[in-house]
């Protein structure tokens, strides 16, 4: 590659969202015929900075510079006229139309104002010839796999003679041999002096394909490698960065009741349960008065397990018992009768509703369970929610608040407080803690603390290591969408010892 | 690290299932076979069962009387195309009659009040469309306040029917043209059949035309994609009521008269047309062609009813409503297969 000026250089990028800064003064650059991935945790900043790059968002400080002149990029549109294309994660295609229109439609071949179809077709399977495809190309798109539909997305974007190629997680729903393929077409792309910039959740992925690497980390620049000077322990360990753990006793009182804990009666069994495409197959029982850690970056399969528990998605292998008893967790009522309760990773699509008070978020999991025609009187209402806004220190405490207008942590608790309320055997929390801040947190994980000591079984989903390891009991890993470990958290078991698991995949 | 198997993968690109290349391209055509099929088998029961059914003029009339809704429903398949809809086009064609009737009574030059209320018509689309598009309000709102708006209009200028006694509008509704020996069709049905002739082409074989169908499959991708989406959906509506305001033209051609009730409904039976001639109301499926066929089927029941001599024609209504029916589970059906 040799010290080529870069393609593309952003300095100083800053991004502001109301209450938040998304990215903080961030540096990247992008070499000519290089793979380049970009790393982070969820949250970290990632696909803003994609998106300020595919104008989509326009960006509140810095610069932006495509071979050596500052840019501006105000829209879809003029990213592609400046050489920037993207395929995003979800193929954005038209699938009613065909193969050959969905690569050049705005840009087709015309005379007099009317559209070359023959020209345009055979322009199309020469440049999907180019990328080793031979498809139909006048077959509407939705008759091709999401694999194919992900080389269309690409041919389209290079036919832009795009100097800087985003493939934002094309990997994520693509099997084995189909990943082989796409990378065949990067490594082509590569060689032909395109800029790719690569974001996957797998870190096999990346290493075997990327050429460079940037992290970031909470809306910063953490620092840029070439892949062959960073091991994955390294890669993970600046990902996921050391949190300063100013908490109390936590970690005592998980050592105190691991004993207890072992020698309970087991809630849930699985054994062999799994769904293709989501979770492999995995063998999991959680006891009574259990803290069970669900850790593995995100993609890795956590939230995917986690929903198997639920009947939020159906297993399609393996079998489950519940107290001793083999259940069908079809859908989730039938979970919630069996008192499993799930609070949702995004609490603003799926668990939270806005508009409606403290109290209707808080009532709504007790009423659905009884019942739409069995309505709770509003006094015993009343009395449930107030005893709930005081346990979990719920601010405001106005019941009468609608919750949107409440922070994201009192938030999280408001729906804590819903699934709390149907008193369940086992709580699964998927993220709790994500994007509230430090004080809001140690309240959450003293009170999964709590409700562990009063014997209810809990599953804690969450992408933060020194938070699993000061709560679970048992810890299991996830990488890849597969359990590679289950460990007792004992003494020994540190945030590298996971790290490690989660970096390697191997079971010591 | 794992080692990568560079052997290349020759076959990967065909479809996982070889059955589906052959299948699929016919899926899109399914709705407008169906419809085709239909007519044929209405026609010939008609011939069967009535004398003089078989007669051309039974057929080339369909054409002559139906020639408003036909054009009607032209514009509303380019909005429907998009994922729209436009409930204002029956309201506009009475806004349009009354206008023109009312102009040419107050003595304006027949080649002025043409393009004025075709342009006024336009105008009102663009509005919706533009409301739709920088407002993001539901078409169905939009366009219902439209309606409302429009056909308030046309009760404000005139309640009465008034009657046209312009020298063109009536040489234009007197003209004959001869297609065969003793098969007449008027100027509108001619006009009606151009309409359909340029929806085809411009659906067919203009970047308008393919984005409208891009949007209408996907307008979040089309977006992504670069394409002008909202420039498309304001065209739409401006097209709609382009098409609205030449049907009222046509009506008052038809009618030698304007009327504020005239038009009632319209919008609704253009939609039910484009339904049975299998263009997708959720957007991005069908053509033109088959919206042709479902205003002939329409048209087509009418004719029948109208032979049978002792059916209300009330009856037309509720065949329409059962075919509605079946072609909206046949469309369910269809797009369920090819997903």
């Amino acid at each position: 590659m040799g010290e080529q000026s870069p393609v593309l250089e952003m300095t100083g990028i800053r991004k502001v969202f109301p209450g938040v800064v998304a990215l903080d003064g961030v540096d990247f650059r992008m070499f000519p015929g290089e793979v380049h991935a970009l790393m982070g945790e969820n949250g970290a900043g990632k696909s803003t900075l994609i998106k300020t790059l595919t104008g989509v968002y326009e960006i509140d400080g810095g610069e932006i510079k495509l071979g050596g002149v500052p840019v501006r990029i105000s829209g879809p549109l003029q990213a592609q006229q400046a050489g920037v294309s993207t395929v995003y994660q979800e193929v954005n295609l038209c699938t009613n139309l065909s193969v050959a229109e969905n690569i050049f439609i705005g840009r087709e071949p015309r005379r007099f104002g009317k559209i070359q179809w023959g020209r345009m077709r055979r322009r199309a399977a020469e440049l999907l010839a180019r990328l080793d495809l031979d498809l139909d190309v006048s077959a509407p798109l939705s008759s091709y796999s999401l694999a194919i539909q992900q080389m269309v997305a690409i041919a389209r974007a290079i036919d832009v003679e795009a100097r800087v190629l985003i493939l934002d997680e094309p990997t994520s729903s693509l099997d084995a041999s189909e990943v082989e393929q796409l990378f065949r077409v990067m490594r082509q792309l590569k060689e032909s002096g395109v800029a790719i910039l690569f974001v996957s959740h797998f870190l096999d992925q990346i290493y075997e394909v990327s050429d460079r690497l940037t992290v970031l980390r909470n809306g910063q620049l953490i620092s840029e490698h070439r892949v062959e000077e960073l091991s994955q322990v390294q890669l993970v360990e600046k990902m996921i960065g050391k949190e300063l753990a100013a908490l109390e006793d936590l970690e005592d009182k998980a050592q105190r009741n691991r004993e207890r804990a072992a020698e309970a009666k087991p809630i849930l069994e699985a054994r062999g349960l799994g769904r293709t495409g989501a979770i492999a197959p995995y063998d999991l029982t959680i006891h009574e008065g259990e803290v069970v850690g669900l850790a593995g970056l995100l993609g890795s399969g956590r939230t995917e397990l986690a929903r198997l528990l639920f009947g939020a998605d159906k297993a399609d292998h393996g079998e489950l018992a519940v107290a001793g008893k083999p259940v069908n967790l079809r859908n989730p009522q039938v979970a919630m009768r069996q008192g499993i309760a799930f609070s949702s990773e995004n609490r603003r699509t799926e668990g939270i509703i806005g508009d409606l008070t403290v109290r209707e978020n808080i009532i709504l999991a007790l009423q659905a369970a009884r019942g739409w025609t069995r309505p709770i009187p509003r006094k015993k209402q009343d009395e449930i929610v107030d005893k709930y806004i005081k346990a979990l220190q719920i601010r405001p405490a106005d019941p009468e608040r609608p919750v949107r207008n409440l922070s994201g942590g009192n938030q999280q608790k408001v729906l804590l407080a819903r699934w709390l309320i149907t008193e369940p055997r086992l709580l699964i929390i998927d993220e709790p803690t994500r994007g509230i801040d430090v004080g809001a947190k140690a309240e959450i994980q003293k009170l999964v603390a709590e409700l562990s000591d009063g014997g209810m079984a809990v599953l804690f989903v969450s992408a933060e290591l020194e938070e699993v390891l000061r709560l679970s009991h048992k810890i299991a890993v996830l990488r890849d969408r597969r359990l590679v470990e289950e460990l007792e958290n004992t003494a020994g078991v540190d945030a590298d010892r996971i790290m490690q698991t989660i970096a390697s995949g191997a079971t010591s | 690290m794992t080692t990568v198997d560079m052997t290349p993968v020759t076959d990967k690109g065909t479809p996982t299932n070889p059955r589906r290349r052959v299948y699929r391209p016919n899926a899109k055509y399914i709705p407008i076979i169906a419809t085709l099929s239909l007519l044929a088998i209405m026609y010939s029961s008609g011939v069967a069962n009535y004398e003089n059914f078989g007669d051309p003029s039974v057929f080339v009339n369909l054409f002559r009387d139906n020639a408003v809704l036909l054009v009607v429903a032209v514009g509303m398949t380019f909005v429907i195309l998009t994922g729209g809809i436009d409930l204002s086009v029956g309201a506009v064609i009475s806004l349009t009659t009354v206008l023109t009737a009312t102009l040419l009574k107050g003595g304006w030059p027949p080649l002025v009040v043409l393009p004025a209320v075709l342009i006024l018509g336009a105008l009102i689309g663009a509005g919706q469309g533009a409301v739709i598009h920088f407002f993001k309000v539901e078409p169905f709102i939009a366009t219902l306040a439209g309606l409302f708006l429009a056909r308030g209009t046309a009760l404000t200028i005139n309640q009465q029917s008034i009657p046209i006694r312009d020298d063109m509008w009536k040489a234009i509704s007197e003209y004959r043209i001869v297609l065969a020996e003793g098969v007449v069709t008027k100027p509108i049905a001619i006009v009606a059949m151009l309409a359909v002739l340029i929806a085809a082409v411009t659906l067919a074989w203009t970047r308008f035309g393919r984005n409208v169908y891009a949007i209408g499959g996907n307008a979040d991708s089309a977006l992504l994609m670069g394409l002008p989406v909202g420039r498309t959906k304001i065209a739409v509506y401006t097209l709609s009521g382009f098409c609205a305001a030449l049907g009222g033209v046509l009506f008052s051609i038809n009618s030698t008269s304007g009327w504020a009730l005239q038009g009632n409904g319209l919008e609704l039976d253009a939609i039910a047309a484009c339904v049975i001639g299998g263009v997708l109301l959720t957007g991005g499926s069908g053509y033109v062609w088959g919206t042709l066929l479902g205003v002939l089927v329409t048209g087509l029941i009418q004719t029948i009813i109208n032979f049978q001599g002792d059916l209300n024609s009330a009856w037309t209504r509720i065949i329409v409503g059962v075919l509605l029916f079946a072609f909206i589970v046949l469309q369910r059906l269809v797009t369920r297969k090819a997903r």
